[in-house]
């Protein structure tokens, strides 16, 4: 195949492309008791994705990606709270612009340092802002946050279901799905290809006149969006916010489910956020004084041998075995 | 509290906090290896004291020996089986792996002592008071600051004065010249991180009175750990003496003046230091 067409072709759909859909439909009739630990899953794959395309496309390294998470949650809350707007597609919406515009204004200020430090940077004003919320109790709930939100029906048509979680399982696949649709695009547009670009070679890049600093500014304002985007759908599928949204523990955990299921990859953030919210459920559930030493040891050995996380391992086991296979 | 107690306090917390960070600082200088693990072994030594002390009935400073002893070499042991295949892996697969040692070391003291905090036990001599002159102190903590400082000079004597620490300064500030000159940067890595570990150790086993000793340690003090480092710029030992005296005394201060939210000012002073310098207040410009 000539190279034109390769590149021609790669961002067309291919079959097994609608495989994890189907999947999460099918869980959707298969375990009706488990929906509302699939919608979980299904937010954090999606907060995973935000994160991939940062972190694995454009190679920021960031600890504080919980921060816009809990940006949009406390939104999508405050909110319901205060102004009692219950609409859930507008709070959506409102969530996903007010963590943009956030990721844009600390974009601006931190994307110039690289590293440790924008490491640091970005984990310190998550802290800020969590501590924001912490203390601002008039507003925000503080340390009990804002328990027993109520979100009118889904486009007027499907009421939130405290029960089975059915209709939050499916509101949550759509917005994934759309969500999911807009990233692939974006990552194999000219935009997309220009973030590689730049993690791969910063240099090189700047060499060819690209605006590097623009585009990862805007690459990390989506970004923030879509984690906005994912937060709100956690405040209105649960009900509550607490200060759990926006701390360390989920901007690592996020991190972990990434890495694990294999950044820089589309498909990483859904292997990844399966992979461990499964074996977490299944630990916790038989030893739940012990669960976390399974995890560790799971963490430590992904990182030993399989190295780009499960995906990684699968790409080494096909060049082992010879075939062509996904890319 | 008189200003001058408050100072003492905040300089003993920031001493435990410069012995901890400072093997951090250096490891991830040397070879830009992310070790979050690193509180962990500080976290294993506060353990290990309290174990050998309650079971075995030895005195706080034999155990305190005992326990460096043994987390040194088990530091030693996880470095050459574990950590030394990662060098060469990505940064982000160093984090999944060194988290994943911080989950483990977490549930083993869960599983092996219990979730609840363990109180160290100081021997009669280092408990009450000492009188200065012109103030009146809790010994421990005096103890604290003149065995950090006793540490710190060795520490820069070592760095500064001998090849050594000239091999490592020359591998932080440009690793592959140092190679060429024919440093071998393997060994010195390996020689390091089992003396940073070491000070991990030695600053968790002295300071387990002051920060509190439970399975959640290695995750709450990480942050602090990496202001530090970040703030004191990697490879520093002086600069990560000043960023941890800055932080301990700050901290210090602002718990007692504003207990509710005190820490934000720390983090909003990170946030800044590190606009205005990003290679850290003492770090190399374009390092």
């Amino acid at each position: 195949m000539t190279a034109t067409r390769q590149l021609a072709e790669r961002h067309r759909f291919r079959w097994w492309e609608l495989v994890p859909w189907i999947a999460g439909v099918a869980v959707f009739f298969a375990f009706p008791n488990y929906l509302s630990f699939g919608t979980q899953v299904l937010i954090t794959i999606l907060f995973a994705l935000s994160l991939d395309l940062v972190l694995g496309y454009a190679g920021i390294v960031t600890l504080g990606h919980a921060a816009f998470f809990g940006v949009g949650a406390y939104t999508v809350g405050m909110m319901a709270m205060h102004w009692g707007w219950n609409e859930p597609l507008s709070g959506l919406v409102a969530a996903a612009l007010v963590a943009g515009a956030i990721g844009l204004a600390s974009g601006l200020v931190l994307l110039r340092t690289r590293g440790l430090t924008l490491l640091m940077l970005t984990l310190c004003t998550m802290a800020l802002l969590e501590q924001a919320a912490n203390m601002g109790a008039a507003w925000t709930g503080g340390f009990d946050g804002m328990p027993g939100l109520s979100f009118e029906k889904i486009l007027g048509l499907f009421s939130f279901d405290a029960l089975y979680f059915r209709s939050q399982y499916l509101y949550s696949l759509v917005v994934l799905l759309a969500c999911f649709v807009l990233v692939r695009a974006l990552i194999y547009s000219s935009f997309g290809q220009s973030l590689t670009g730049i993690r791969e070679n910063l240099l090189r890049m700047h060499a060819v006149g690209a605006p590097v600093r623009a585009r990862l500014v805007a690459a990390y304002t989506i970004s923030a969006a879509l984690a906005g985007l994912a937060g709100g759908l956690y405040t209105q599928t649960t009900g509550y916010v607490n200060l759990s949204v926006l701390g360390l523990e989920r901007a690592a955990g996020v991190l972990i489910v990434l890495i694990l299921g294999g950044y820089g990859r589309l498909y990483g953030a859904f292997v990844g956020a399966i992979a461990y919210m499964v074996l977490e459920h299944l630990l916790a559930k038989a030893y739940p004084t012990a669960w976390q030493l399974g995890i560790g040891l799971t963490l430590m050995a992904v990182a030993l041998y399989a190295r780009n996380g499960i995906l990684g391992l699968g790409d080494a086991l096909r060049r082992r075995f010879g075939a062509g296979g996904i890319r | 509290m008189d200003p001058v107690s408050i100072l003492l306090g905040g300089l003993a917390s920031g001493m435990v906090l410069f012995i901890v960070s400072v093997g951090l600082s250096v490891t991830m200088g040397l070879m830009g290896f992310v070790n979050l693990a690193h509180g962990g072994f500080a976290m294993l030594v506060g353990y290990a004291i309290v174990l050998a002390m309650r079971h075995w009935g030895v005195g706080f400073l034999p155990a305190l020996a005992l326990a460096f002893v043994a987390v040194a070499a088990l530091s030693v042991v996880l470095e050459r089986l574990l950590y030394a295949r990662l060098y060469r892996a990505s940064e982000l697969d160093q984090v999944l792996f060194t988290i994943g040692l911080v989950f483990v070391m977490t549930a083993t003291v869960t599983l092996g002592v219990g979730p609840e905090t363990q109180v160290v036990q100081l021997p009669e001599w280092l408990r009450g008071q000492t009188d200065l002159g012109f103030i009146k102190y809790r010994t421990y903590s005096l103890a604290l600051i003149v065995s950090g400082t006793a540490l710190v000079i060795v520490l820069w004597l070592g760095f500064e004065r001998t090849r050594f620490g000239a091999r490592i300064r020359a591998a932080v500030d440009n690793r592959r010249m140092a190679q060429s000159l024919g440093v071998d940067v393997g060994r010195l890595f390996a020689v390091t991180f089992a003396i940073g570990s070491g000070l991990a150790a030695v600053g968790g086993g002295l300071g387990a009175e002051i920060l509190g000793l439970d399975p959640n340690y290695p995750l709450r003090y990480l942050v602090y750990f990496l202001i530090v480092v970040s703030v004191g710029g990697l490879g520093r030992v002086t600069g990560v003496f000043y960023a941890a005296l800055l932080i301990g005394v700050l901290d210090f201060v602002l718990k007692i003046y504003f207990p509710k939210g005190g820490t934000v000012f720390i983090y909003v002073l990170a946030l800044l230091l590190l606009l205005w310098r990003p290679q850290g207040l003492f770090g190399k410009r374009g390092a």
